[in-house]
């Protein structure tokens, strides 16, 4: 029997009062793909870190193909075969592809030989692996997907056997998802280990040989991926059973409070990114916009918002008609409310407290000071109050935002928009990379709202959240509303359908 | 990837400036020994000369007064994301608005000349900055370079008009004729001579006191209004500003101009409170020490201040080791003030690594 690729032997790191990883055991055969899933916060990410030599361990062993071995930095872990693909690339955009691969590992002080290594291994490497990627394209050009390929690409470059992945189809589409997953397939069937961390259970389920389960700093369950299932992996992972929330009784929707009539976006480079899309969503009714990311769905949701100004159309909310003059923080006042895409880039300055990223968007409300000054005592204190509602952990308004993990962090923008008490709520990608416990937290609030008679607007790239929350579903494509159905009329296949452009099923 | 080093909020603020200052002072210690004089001496005199005696003291903050208003216009900018490097041209431009109010209105008590002097002083700095501001912000034009070419165009400016227009018939000297009785701003020797406290002459003016109170509207600008939270915002992240309603760049320009006024009030301390007459060349390089100022106080009042009292006690104290000491010429004085500079400003995160780790392991 041969040695095990990787193997861990009670792995214990503290970070101050934090114990991230206690006693952790975790053994990796060769050539398997190995899944890690936990919440957030269970200490998947500080595991890899002390694998690939960000940290070190407190104390425990780590052993590579059975030898025992000491990790400082990630030169030692390259060195030692591992390779990881980070969930945030570390490319450099302006940079072509052969560049970036050979970044860090150019072979002398002239790199004209080096490229030509560099050309030839990614050729053999796409031919061997189904990596195809252009050596000569620029990165920052590259899709989501490609640019994660060339992550791939330069590990094994550096000869990794043991390849991490942090969250990959984090980033993915769709589309995009399948084939990463062929490419490790390809990768685990010649010999190569892949260690990849996730939350979504699909996928686990999908393309891993055995799975290990991480729960606040522990190892709690390993298991072979075919003798169990998803049921049982979301109950270990959370240490509950989920409820998933009801859809609730449909009560009849009432007047549209949200009205988009023929409306089109062009970008900053007066490309139209969004092309005469009418649609309405009424009071006590929740509308999912389905579409493969990139579809205009961000444009669409930034005019309605009040951050781009549409080039031509109306947008109505609660009666008002959007003008010239209005702007994100005008719209909130007539009863928008926003939950942005990318918590980290919109919706969250992370440079700040807890209490001032709930200001953000209503720092001059009259309730949060006086004059030209914020009441501070006042504003911490129904941040509190607001982080209490919500569940956010830790409770700790002057907390930096960004010392929250990413499920916590999105919450509290959510309660932001929600506790504005908005008549129409836009919530574009309110689960993205948050775990399953704080998925169903943020649905029930989402129909919660439905139920209260207010108007919502889901937009979401993951077709299972639009079916389980929608009442009508707007498909784009290519920036124009391909069709509009009732969730109850339609099914995935349809709306997948729709999704690359096509019309109607036959 | 390595992590980012965060260290204790005292840490950072006291026990890290304090170490860099500390190694800015052996290594200027070193050059001292060098030339063969002895360093604890110079020390000693550096420190008597700028807070040993009365006199001392009041050059030593009149200097600082300079500091105070150019650091807190470095650091008004830098919450919002901008590098304001044209406080020299903007402290120009400011020092010739306030001449103007004081040569058109000075035969008028000083209560009402000087407050509007003072407000022009802000309003031309802010102004000048505020062109820079409307280029980033409009044409993307980058204020490092453009407040750079506004310096050197508010520097010829006040050569044309010193020449052209200020200087009094028959003058061969570039600078203008003296300002009334109520174009001065008084001395602070007068005024608490005239409760009753008497205190040697020197430079030191009502400007300080100005300069203090500047300090305060700063921190409640920043730390304390809406206004303020707008500005950090976008220096924090201009994407969630627009999301939250803040224009980007509105706030580019309201930032500039505050910086600017700021700036151009530097102005008041030299044309108002001493000179008492638009001269060339009154701002002496105090403008890009006030970044050194803004970089090591943290950009926060309170260690600006502190900062700012740092960088006047060199300024005096030098002044009084090179009289002491013919062989630390006054270039030496600028070598060691340098390398305060260089370890306080441009490495100020040099320990900060060590001193993490140091820290760290303690609390194990």
């Amino acid at each position: 029997m041969t040695a095990p690729a990787i193997a861990l032997t009670a792995i214990d790191k503290r970070f101050g009062p934090v114990h991230a990883n206690r006693a952790i055991d975790l053994v990796v055969e060769k050539g398997t793909i190995h899944g890690i899933i936990g919440e957030n916060g269970a200490g998947k990410s500080t595991l890899m870190s002390i694998l690939y030599g960000f940290y070190e361990a407190d104390s425990g062993t780590i052993a590579v193909n059975g030898a025992p071995v000491r990790i400082r930095s990630s030169a030692d872990a390259i060195r030692l075969g591992i390779g990881m693909v980070h969930q945030h690339f570390m490319l450099v955009e302006p940079m072509t592809v052969a560049e970036n691969v050979l970044l860090g590992a150019e072979g002398g002080a002239l790199i004209a030989g080096g490229l030509v290594h560099a050309r030839a291994e990614i050729a053999r490497l796409g031919a061997d692996y189904g990596l195809v990627v252009d050596p000569d394209a620029v990165v920052g050009e590259l899709s989501v997907g490609l640019q994660q390929r060339v992550e791939i690409i330069k590990a094994l470059y550096r000869g990794a056997e043991v390849l991490i992945l942090d969250e990959p189809t984090g980033v993915l589409t769709p589309a995009e998802a399948p084939q990463l997953f062929e490419v490790l397939g390809e990768l685990s069937r010649q010999g190569r280990t892949i260690l990849i961390i996730t939350h979504k259970l699909k996928e686990i389920m999908a393309i891993t040989d055995a799975v290990s389960v991480m729960r606040r700093g522990e190892m709690v369950a390993h298991r072979r991926t075919a003798a169990t299932s998803v049921s049982e992996l979301a109950e270990l992972m959370v240490g509950r059973a989920i409820v998933h929330p009801a859809r609730g009784e449909g009560t009849a929707p009432g007047a549209p409070l949200l009205a988009v009539e023929h409306l089109t976006v062009r970008d900053s480079r007066k490309v139209v990114r969004v092309e005469d899309v009418s649609f309405a969503v009424r009071a006590g009714e929740i509308v999912g916009i389905a579409g493969v990311s990139g579809n205009g769905q961000s444009e669409l949701v930034e005019a309605i918002a009040g951050i781009i100004r549409p080039a031509s159309g109306a947008i109505r909310i609660a009666g008002h008609t959007l003008t010239a003059a209005d702007d994100a923080a005008s719209a909130r006042t007539h009863g928008l409310a926003h939950v942005p895409e990318d918590r980290h880039r919109m919706g969250l300055v992370t440079a700040f407290p807890a209490w001032e990223n709930l200001l953000l968007g209503h720092h001059r409300d009259a309730a949060y000071g006086s004059g030209p000054l914020i009441d501070r005592e006042r504003t911490v204190a129904a941040t509190a109050q607001t982080m209490a509602h919500f569940d956010v952990r830790p409770a700790d308004p002057l907390l930096k935002t960004a010392n929250f993990s990413g499920g916590n962090q999105q919450k509290l923008v959510i309660a932001r928009e929600i506790e504005a008490g908005p008549q129409v709520l836009i919530a574009a990608q309110p689960t993205r990379g948050v775990d399953i416990g704080a998925i169903a937290f943020i649905h029930q609030q989402l129909l919660a709202m439905k139920a209260a008679g207010k108007a919502i607007l889901l937009v979401s790239v993951e077709l299972d959240e639009i079916f389980a929350l929608a009442d009508r579903i707007v498909v784009m494509c290519g920036g124009k509303v391909v069709g509009i159905r009732p969730v109850a009329e339609t099914d995935q296949n349809e709306i997948g359908l729709m999704m690359a452009g096509v019309e109607r099923a036959a | 990837m390595s992590t980012p080093v965060t260290l204790p909020r005292w840490a950072d603020l006291a026990l890290l400036p304090l170490i860099n200052v500390a190694v800015a002072f052996l290594a200027a210690g070193l050059v001292v020994l060098a030339i063969g004089e002895s360093p604890l001496e110079a020390t000693g005199i550096l420190l008597r000369g700028a807070l040993g005696h009365a006199e001392g003291i009041g050059f030593t903050l009149y200097y600082a007064t300079n500091f105070i208003f150019a650091g807190l216009a470095v650091a008004v900018a830098f919450h919002a994301g901008l590098f304001n490097i044209g406080g020299e041209g903007q402290a120009i431009v400011g020092g010739v608005g306030a001449a103007m109010v004081a040569l058109a209105l000075g035969h008028l008590p000083g209560l009402i000349v000087l407050p509007l002097a003072v407000l022009a002083a802000a309003l031309f700095g802010a102004a000048w900055a505020a062109v820079p501001g409307w280029l980033q912000a409009r044409r993307g034009s980058h204020v490092v370079i453009t407040t750079i070419m506004f310096n050197f165009i508010a520097s010829a400016l006040l050569i044309y008009l010193l020449v052209d227009i200020f200087r009094p018939p028959g003058s061969m000297e570039p600078s203008s004729r003296l300002f009334a009785a109520g174009g001065k701003l008084p001395f602070l020797h007068d005024l608490l001579a005239m409760i009753g406290i008497s205190m040697p002459k020197t430079p030191l003016n009502l400007s300080f006191v100005i300069a203090l109170g500047a300090a305060v509207v700063v921190y409640l600008l920043i730390d304390r209004s809406r206004l303020g939270y707008g500005l950090r915002t976008v220096g924090a992240n201009p994407t969630a500003a627009r999301y939250g309603g803040i224009s980007p760049e509105r706030a580019t320009v309201v930032a500039m101009a505050i910086s600017g006024g700021l700036a151009g009030m530097m102005a008041i301390n030299e044309i108002l409170g001493v000179q008492h007459r638009l001269i060339n060349d009154f701002t002496g390089g105090y403008g890009f020490v006030g970044i050194a100022v803004a970089l090591m106080g943290r950009s926060h009042p309170v260690g600006l201040l502190l900062a700012a009292l740092l960088f006047g006690v060199l300024y005096q104290g030098g002044t009084e080791l090179a009289f002491d000491k013919p062989r630390i010429t006054r270039d030496m004085i600028v070598v060691i003030q340098g390398l305060v500079i260089l370890f306080a400003g441009a490495l100020e995160f040099m320990f900060k690594p060590a001193l993490a780790r140091l820290l760290k392991a303690k609390e194990r």
